[in-house]
């Protein structure tokens, strides 16, 4: 168990962002939050520093298209109080051809690669960051292909061509 | 006493105290009996390739028992395992780097055809980046399956003629994968 409840943390977030947060819901105890672009890095910023919460630890920066949303990307951040035993999840939507969000990386320096392999999957375009190329794909590929409207199969692939089953 | 066998002679004519042969057939016993084979094992099929090389198969029945790990003396490229379109042009450079004559094994459906990884990161089949000579199928195949066609390379080096390689033929094929 945490040093803390999810309760006490939202008391504490709203506290110093009124307003600006709602709260998604709190699947396996994991609460977690909503908020926009503009105040994303000040969020994280004091999670990270405030001395009895200590976010220290960025697990994961990772994103997520929802193509039938208004605001298709969305951008999601998970953070974890190793001290506290807590961890919170942050999501941050935004309108498919203006996918930009400040980087993390002044925050976390290990939030270098993460942006880089959320850039190169989905295209999220991380203001600030010091290195935004692709790091998993080939440097030549011009698709993102963790978006929904890249196909699944590889248009390559010829053995599975309905002629060679009868089709 | 050991039991030493010998490679057949190829055909040719036979007399007192001499025997008459071509010269590919006689260079392409040799070569046959003696291939290099160069180890691109990146998954699961290298494991199959491991127990290929060790006792209880013992690729080295076939003349193949010295691997080389440099290219420039490999004479058989056998790629086993999922090659991702980012190791693709590794592999080509790898494939650059041997000296003619060369061969190519595809072992194991992801080399053959991208196998069960039919997706963006994965080269859908390596006869996308080099020709290919045997395509060996299986998922992973079994140690017997990379033997047959290791035997089925052996077939094609024994047979080629020893002006293949400057053939029109073989030289469009290179070039359709913008090679020389």
């Amino acid at each position: 168990m945490g040093k803390f409840s999810n309760e006490e943390l939202l008391n504490k977030l709203n506290a110093e962002f009124p307003e600006q947060l709602t709260v998604v819901g709190e699947p396996f105890g994991l609460l977690t939050l909503e908020t926009g672009r503009e105040n994303i890095i000040a969020v994280l910023s004091y999670l990270k520093n405030d001395a009895a919460l200590q976010f220290i630890y960025l697990t994961d920066i990772t994103a997520i298209h929802y193509p039938e949303e208004e605001k298709q990307i969305g951008v999601i951040y998970h953070l974890h109080s190793l001290v506290n035993n807590v961890r919170v999840r942050i999501k941050v939507f935004m309108a498919d051809g203006d996918v930009h969000i400040p980087t993390a990386t002044e925050l976390w320096n290990g939030a270098n690669w993460m942006e880089r392999e959320t850039y190169d999957l989905f295209g999220v375009i991380f203001d600030g960051h010091p290195d935004l190329r692709r790091i998993l794909n080939v440097d030549d590929m011009t698709a993102f292909p963790m978006r929904k409207e890249f196909p699944l199969e590889d248009p390559n692939r010829v053995d599975k061509k309905d002629y060679f089953f009868g089709r | 006493m050991s039991d030493i066998q010998l490679v057949d002679a190829p055909a040719g004519v036979e007399g007192a105290g001499f025997f008459a042969t071509s010269l590919d057939k006689a260079i392409g016993l040799a070569r046959s009996n003696s291939l290099w084979p160069l180890p691109f094992a990146t998954s699961c099929c290298g494991i199959e390739f491991m127990a290929t090389m060790a006792s209880h198969y013992d690729l080295s029945r076939f003349g193949a028992e010295r691997l080389s790990f440099s290219p420039r003396q490999a004479d058989l490229l056998m790629v086993m395992g999922t090659i991702s379109k980012k190791m693709g042009p590794v592999l080509r450079q790898v494939y650059l780097q041997m000296a003619e004559p060369r061969w190519v094994m595809a072992v194991g459906a992801c080399a053959s055809s991208g196998g069960i990884f039919d997706t963006y990161s994965v080269l859908q089949g390596i006869d996308e980046v080099i020709p290919v000579d045997v395509y060996v199928p299986g998922c992973p195949p079994r140690p017997e399956a990379i033997i047959d066609g290791f035997m089925a390379i052996q077939k094609l080096v024994q047979t080629e003629t020893l002006r293949r390689r400057s053939e029109p033929q073989y030289q469009k094929l290179l070039a359709s994968y913008g090679i020389q």
